[in-house]
């Protein structure tokens, strides 16, 4: 808690304005989205060491050498000081060196696409999102269930989420868990989350992709392992199966989808959703082009 | 065939009520305007006067002209925005459905980026660039007057497609796959591109003359090193246009040939690629950032220079500071985009080198208080301004880098707080930059000053307003609220900001009508304040150094210089040797262009050719290209372009301007 303090105070205004509930993007459930966060307030306070005495300095000189004080030492000719302009490229340099430093590690401990290694952690789950015209499309290859709209997935687990798009290039993020990703027709990108705590989390597309946008948000539900078997055994024994037919039902532009969940899928879907863009006449999903995988 | 294309009664949208407001007041104020200018017989004064001038300072009015009436435009869309998601909560939908809510925050980025701050910018170059250097106009005039009646013709289509048709809904940059006709099969996009492309071009002209004007024009005795900063600044903004707008005139290009043509550059399909589009766009989307904040730099330092009544500190640092900012603003384009999915080591190069721009803009800042420091400080409107930027634009820029850095920015990429950090940065640094600047060069342009307290009481509620509507902004940010959303629920508790924001959006407003009600005020009042001197604010560079407002040659002598601050020299010398005053030198006979419509003209088929592009009125794109081109033909082979101004003619104007100054 202490650290969420911290953030809230290097941000002042924040606390001014922040009311009594934490704002989700700090509160994080996840040591993905705990590393952005630190990341997030270590970067600020190491800028603060600048930007306050700037502002200090400005007020302070604007007052003091103010025309009606008669006081102050006017230096009409003062206009070069090799000591000063010194200063004001090393403070701001070594900063910088501090800042990029920190930045060359953590882009490379945060990257989206390095597997988590966490230890204790249940061994990690693969789901396969679609950003479609206007919901996401949740895709389990293992358990062989798809989604709308709701994702649920144990807690302590890393989440191998693999995207992409048949739609407008999107966004996929869940922000008390951490960072975001594109969501590209054609194309495949790669999230790794995990959540340290059960709980409902708000999750949804943050990149505009036309009129349905708004409501384009998902639930992200973190379960323990028990009750997310109990989940996807009751998922499975649903009728519907996610096939060619149904698919192409799906992905006509809708707004405000509910949840819907189908208990089976069609093998390879995810891989052929992306392959049928690669040419003519292999929207046909029911068929299988999954060694098209893009690596 | 249709005979006007695609054009049919269904374009204009009188089921849509906000539009059908929005453009009846538009064209209400247009035929108020032809009415006024009939009734006043000023056609005659129009045609001769301005449309057909070549002068750099009456065509650096008019853009900051139109760039006012393009802020109300683009504020009057803020304030939608902000009221629609102040009342667009849970059962509430708001006022406007996606269909308009999403052109409006497409109209003003497109709005307040392309054709308020833009023009604003070239506005403000054209008044006072070639005063700064002892110029008697441009390098090429009649190019001066190209750029600008095409920029106007994409004003025009931006508020044409208010009343006939509609404008994109897809966000200020039009990504693709969104911007393809597949997702955007109407006519929105259509004017969006066109728009650009005219602008773009006129927008690339002005680049590349004041590039030379700037090499080739000075006076004698000015080198490089002697220029003023606001001179050096206009100078790397002038070179990253040349270098970054060709790049913005292939890929709206290529989106185009994709739309009109079927091409698949940019499309999810048949091997298109929209990351290409992304990455070129913001290849010219970042250099555009500086391209509108340098000469912003350069205007502060002038104005913390004159009203601090002291040399700037640091002028050389200032100068390769700027120079160090043009070279970097095109190797950071990729930050726009971390989440895009490129590895860590293409994100750590592209993060650390947009913090390492923060060093010579760090520099710049310490400059400025250094300047200050021990001086005396008189606080003008202009000052207001530039004390209130230095603080805010700390801020901003702090904001800015936390988002540089990857890690960071996989957090907050795409959240209001992204849209809080550009607004810090473009509303406090860009923004209240060329304020400053209207205000500071305003006697220059008209021979009177501007009125003091109104101008203050309006930058007041600017930076009130801002504070109270972009600091909800960074906390909605936190709060996983993200851009270009239309409606949202109340279990977000986003609600309170939102309202919040709305609140300091209305105390922005109120300080814009401040700034209209400074200008009429001064208007009605100038005889008080009619700066006879040409120095109303005892300044020190050359631009001070001739009559306000300039006669059309601006200087009856070319003026020789010797020293970084000419005028303040100048004044310096004078006062050591008062019996110099009264010197004159013999006048001469003055070479000047002559004024001419080709360019009006020009751009009049330019706006017929992107009508019928638009509306698929395909003979008349084509004869409208086919007068464009004879158009440039004919003024190739116009000899008759420039005229002496003989010495008595000077001396009679100088008199005049004499015995009006002392009357």
């Amino acid at each position: 808690m202490n650290k969420k303090l911290a953030v809230l105070l290097s941000f002042g205004l924040l606390l001014l304005l922040g009311g009594c509930n934490l704002p989700i993007v700090i509160d994080s459930k996840g040591t993905i989205g705990e590393q952005e966060v630190r990341l997030v307030r270590d970067a600020l306070l190491l800028m603060l060491i600048v930007v306050v005495p700037v502002i200090i300095m400005t007020v302070v000189f604007a007052w003091k050498y103010r025309a009606s004080n008669k006081r102050a030492h006017y230096a009409p000719n003062f206009h070069h000081s090799n000591v000063i302009e010194a200063a004001v490229w090393f403070i701001p340099i070594i900063i910088i060196l501090v800042l990029a430093t920190i930045t060359w590690r953590t882009t490379h401990e945060l990257d989206p696409y390095k597997p988590l290694e966490v230890s204790n952690a249940n061994p990690p789950i693969t789901i396969e999102a679609v950003a479609l015209d206007w919901k996401w499309l949740f895709i389990y290859p293992e358990q062989n269930i798809a989604t709308v709209n709701l994702v649920e997935f144990p807690v302590n687990t890393p989440v191998n989420f693999k995207i992409t798009a048949d739609a407008p290039m999107n966004a996929f993020q869940i922000p008390q868990l951490g960072g975001q990703i594109y969501a590209m027709a054609g194309m495949q990108t790669k999230l790794h989350l995990i959540s340290e705590s059960t709980g409902d989390y708000f999750g949804r597309a943050v990149n505009f992709s036309g009129a349905g946008f708004s409501g384009m948000q998902f639930t992200a539900r973190v379960a323990t392992q028990e009750e997310f078997d109990k989940w996807v055994a009751s998922v499975k024994a649903l009728p519907d199966t996610l096939n060619n037919d149904e698919y192409k039902k799906l992905v006509e532009p809708s707004e405000n989808n509910p949840v819907k969940t189908y208990g089976n899928i069609v093998p390879h879907i995810f891989q052929n959703i992306i392959a049928k863009f690669m040419m003519p006449g292999m929207d046909n999903l029911d068929e299988d082009h999954s060694n098209m995988e893009m690596k | 065939m249709n005979i006007l294309g695609k054009l049919d009664w269904n374009a204009i949208p009188v089921n849509e009520l906000p539009a059908m407001l929005a453009g009846g007041v538009m064209v209400g104020g247009f035929i108020a305007l032809v009415l006024l200018i009939t009734f006043l017989k000023k056609w005659t004064w129009l045609w001769t006067e301005w449309i057909t001038t070549v002068d750099h300072k009456k065509i650096g009015v008019m853009y900051i002209i139109v760039a006012i009436v393009m802020l109300l435009r683009g504020f009057g869309d803020a304030l939608l925005m902000r009221t629609q998601q102040a009342i667009s909560v849970g059962a509430n939908q708001g006022f406007l459905p996606p269909h308009h809510y999403d052109q409006i925050f497409t109209a003003h980025g497109v709005i307040m980026i392309f054709f308020m701050a833009m023009p604003f910018v070239v506005g403000l170059m054209n008044i006072v660039v070639p005063l700064q250097i002892g110029a008697r106009d441009v390098a090429f005039p009649f190019l001066n007057s190209l750029s600008f009646w095409l920029f106007v013709v994409g004003v025009v289509l931006v508020m044409l497609c208010l009343v006939v048709g509609e404008f994109g809904q897809t966000g200020w940059l039009a990504y693709p796959p969104l911007s393809e006709k597949q997702y955007s099969p109407g006519v929105g996009v259509d004017y969006y591109i066109w728009a650009l492309q005219i602008s773009g071009i006129g927008t690339l002209l002005s680049g590349i003359n004041f590039f030379v004007t700037i090499l080739k024009m000075r006076c004698p005795g000015m080198t490089l090193f002697k220029m003023p900063v606001f001179v050096w600044t206009a100078l790397c903004a002038n070179i990253l246009i040349i270098i970054a707008f060709p790049v913005l005139t292939v890929t709206l290009g290529m989106l185009a040939l994709d739309r009109y043509l079927d091409f698949h550059f940019f499309t999810n399909d048949f091997g298109g690629n929209p990351m290409m589009y992304i990455n070129m766009i913001w290849i010219w989307g970042h250099p555009e950032v500086y391209i509108l904040v340098l000469p912003a730099f350069g205007i502060f330092s002038e104005i913390f220079s004159t009203y601090s009544h002291k040399r700037l500190f640091g002028y050389t640092t200032m100068v390769w500071a700027t120079f160090a900012i043009t070279i970097l603003a095109f190797v950071v384009w990729l930050h726009h985009f971390f989440t895009m999915g490129a590895g860590a080591n293409v994100n750590a190069f592209f993060g650390i080198a947009t913090m390492i721009i923060s060093i010579p803009t760090g520099v710049k800042m310490f400059n400025w208080l250094f300047t200050m420091y021990r001086g005396k400080i008189v606080f003008s409107a202009p000052m207001h301004w530039s004390i209130g930027f230095l603080i805010t634009f700390a801020i901003g820029g702090m904001t800015g880098v936390l988002l540089a850095v990857p890690g960071a920015d996989f957090l907050l990429h795409n959240s209001l707080f992204l849209i809080a950090h550009f607004h810090n940065v473009i509303i406090g640094g860009v923004f209240f930059g060329y304020t400053a600047g209207m205000v500071y060069w305003f006697p220059k342009a008209f021979g009177f000053k501007l009125n003091e307290k109104i101008g203050i009481a309006a930058f007041w509620c600017w930076i009130v307003g801002f504070y109270i509507a972009f600091m909800p902004l960074y906390v909605l940010g936190f709060m996983g609220a993200t851009r270009r959303l239309s409606h949202y629920d109340y279990s977000t508790g986003w609600h309170p900001y939102f309202v919040v924001a709305l609140v300091g959006a209305v105390i922005i407003f109120i300080g814009i009508n401040l700034q209209l009600l400074q200008v009429v005020w001064s208007i009605f009042t100038r005889k008080k304040n009619l700066d006879l001197t040409g120095d109303p604010w005892n300044g020190r560079t050359l631009e001070w150094d001739t009559a306000s407002p300039p006669p059309f040659y601006n200087f009856a002598h070319v003026p020789h210089v010797n020293s970084l601050e000419p005028h303040w020299d100048n004044k310096q010398y004078l006062l050591k040797y008062p019996e110099k005053k009264n010197e004159h030198r013999p006048y001469e006979d003055i070479h000047m262009p002559r004024y001419t419509g080709v360019g009006f003209v020009i751009a009049l088929f330019a706006f017929t050719f992107s009508f019928g592009m638009i509306w698929d009125i395909w003979w008349l794109a084509i004869a409208s290209a086919v007068v464009m081109f004879g158009g440039v033909v004919y003024r190739s082979f116009d000899y008759d372009i420039d005229y002496y101004v003989t010495k008595e003619e000077v001396e009679k104007i100088e008199t005049e301007i004499s015995n009006r100054n002392l009357a």
